[in-house]
């Protein structure tokens, strides 16, 4: 990977099996679509890192290039790019994303 | 350049891209705002619904590349959000 906001963005999903670059902190999202990312993974007691786009400009576009996808926020288990607010509402919603938990080795509760 | 608005420019061009049997796209820049991302003349923040045959078979990350793929021009000039609902017909039924 040549670039090093890629490399940096690499890091952080290798360090942490289950990472969410948001707007804001998990603490106080700053954008309703990250808040509701927030809310779903705290409600499966799911432990998760925040990455604040905000504060990086750099992390906040590099992402979308990382990712190819052009929108914040996004989640990633296990170093796996799951999507972001619509799709982690839907498989929550279908009773997929705690499955999905289970099968990465992730903690969690029962939906 | 003709007066389009975004709502009927992203109308177009999830209509060319799928084929689908329904596209509804909905302006929702007015409740967001103030925010982050919301601009003063607003057409930043839009909720699509399609409907296509073209989506069978595909993952949910993968439909959503295929739209935002479509829509990669709008997204170049101020687009912000879009919230995705991609079904096939089979689904919407």
């Amino acid at each position: 990977m040549s670039d090093p906001v890629h490399a940096t963005i690499q890091a952080e999903i290798d360090a942490n099996p289950v990472v969410l670059f948001m707007k804001g902190t998990p603490v106080f999202p700053q954008c309703g679509f990250s808040a509701r990312v927030v809310q779903i993974l705290s409600h499966l007691q799911v432990p998760f890192k925040g990455v604040n786009v905000l504060e990086d400009p750099e992390i906040r576009d590099g992402i979308k290039s990382f990712s190819n996808w052009p929108t914040i926020p996004q989640l990633y288990v296990q170093g796996e790019f799951i999507g972001g607010c619509d799709i982690v509402m839907e498989m929550f919603q279908a009773g997929e994303l705690a499955g999905l938990l289970e099968e990465k080795g992730v903690p969690h509760t029962a939906a | 350049m003709t007066q389009t608005t975004r709502t009927d420019r992203l109308h177009a061009l999830l209509s060319a891209a799928f084929a689908p049997a329904q596209v509804v796209v909905q302006d929702d820049s007015a409740r967001h705002a103030g925010h982050a991302g919301a601009a003063p003349g607003g057409e930043t923040h839009y909720s699509v619904r399609v409907v296509s045959p073209a989506f069978a078979g595909l993952s949910r990350v993968a439909r959503s590349r295929a739209a935002h793929e479509a829509v990669a021009a709008e997204f170049a000039t101020g687009l912000h959000a879009l919230a995705l609902t991609l079904r096939t017909p089979d689904e919407a039924a």
